[in-house]
């Protein structure tokens, strides 16, 4: 049964776009085939960190207006064989999103993918809903941070009330990602904790990923973090979270500080 | 423990407590208002019917604003009135 997964915030600059890279990577490195959908209509951005904005010839509105059947927008990832990419439109405005024209073609990639990744623009007007609106889960990617948090309980609410399932009287299945966390900051009580966001939010967490170089480094060239360095700590949080969605326990990682030869020694002075 | 020993040594409070707290007064708050009707809009529309039936208004004209206090809030209505030379008249005659 294939699923949709919509990537959203409200707020911008949270990590939506480098989440839906990682994790629609990650899930297709598992074998399940995957496709990631840019729904931020003149504002497209997901082909440039996946890499192929060369590539994009057909997009998402092309489709949704019957100028171009799926397969032809389709972009196929050349490092995996599951990932595929279908693009926003840089030039079309969103409201040629029509809510008939979305679901229809949300129906033929359910037919299609395993995973169905919607990655929502920020803002809750009409590409936002329309990311959300046949969504079967959601992951809400959160820093900590109150604007941040504010935001994500507001997108929550859209959740529980905007969707076709929600209409239908049943549940979006919903998930926080944590983003951007910096152990550091944390320690000083200088950040929202894991624990607050979570009473804030009542729902329950996907991961954490910590700030890291690695993410920019990602997005510079082209290709989702969990693949530029799988070994790095965004790319194990990501790849932990991709397993959960499919249903596995897996162990949480809260990130810790990384201590340097000198802060351990002015630690054990000031001790 | 040392990171506690270190903020009393500097005199800085942890500001996340600052924020959490204000973060759940404010959501408690916004989670009240979501999914009833536009308050101030209804208000509007109704005092602008009523004021109707007795004055010509220019609708664009009625602001209705809702300010919030700690203790009281105040809801303040204003509303301009032309002023009618002919129905003047009428009133003097």
């Amino acid at each position: 049964m294939a699923k949709v997964l919509v990537v959203t915030s409200g707020k911008g600059g949270v990590g939506k776009t480098t989440t839906t890279a990682a994790l629609g990577a990650a899930l297709a490195q598992r074998g399940d085939k995957v496709a990631v959908v840019d729904f931020d209509v003149g504002l497209r951005n997901l082909d440039l960190v996946m890499g192929a904005e060369r590539r994009v010839v057909f997009d998402l509105i092309n489709v949704v207006q019957g100028v171009a059947k799926l397969p032809q927008a389709l972009i196929k990832d050349k490092r995996l064989e599951n990932l595929w990419l279908l693009p926003a439109s840089q030039t079309r405005d969103k409201d040629a999103l029509t809510e008939e024209g979305v679901g229809k073609v949300i129906d033929d990639l359910r037919s299609r993918f395993d995973w169905v990744i919607c990655d929502s623009p920020a803002g809750i007007e009409r590409g936002a809903s329309m990311a959300m609106r046949f969504a079967d889960e959601a992951v809400i990617v959160t820093n900590p941070e109150v604007s941040s948090v504010r935001d994500s309980d507001r997108i929550i609410g859209m959740l529980d009330s905007k969707t076709v399932r929600a209409e239908k009287g049943e549940r979006v299945e919903k998930h926080i990602l944590i983003t951007r966390y910096d152990p550091s900051r944390a320690a000083r009580g200088e950040m929202l904790t894991i624990e607050d966001i979570l009473e804030i939010l009542a729902t329950p967490l996907l991961g954490i990923i910590p700030e890291s170089q690695d993410v920019l480094r990602a997005s510079n060239v082209g290709t989702p973090v969990t693949l530029s360095n799988a070994e790095g700590a965004p790319a194990r949080a990501y790849i932990d979270a991709a397993r959960r969605l499919c249903g596995e326990t897996v162990a949480m990682q809260v990130p810790t500080e990384r201590k340097g030869f000198m802060d351990r020694l002015l630690r054990r002075r000031a001790a | 423990m040392s990171m506690g020993l270190l903020r009393l040594l500097r005199g800085n409070k942890a500001s996340a407590p600052v924020a959490r707290e204000r973060l759940q007064i404010l959501l408690a708050h916004e989670r009240g208002l979501r999914g009833q009707p536009d308050l101030l809009g209804v208000l509007r529309e109704e005092i602008l019917a009523v004021v109707s039936r007795h004055v010509t208004l220019d609708p664009t004209k009625v602001i209705v604003r809702l300010e919030r206090g700690d203790e009281v809030s105040t809801l303040e209505v204003d509303i301009e009135v032309p002023n009618d030379f002919e129905r003047r008249k009428a009133a003097v005659a």
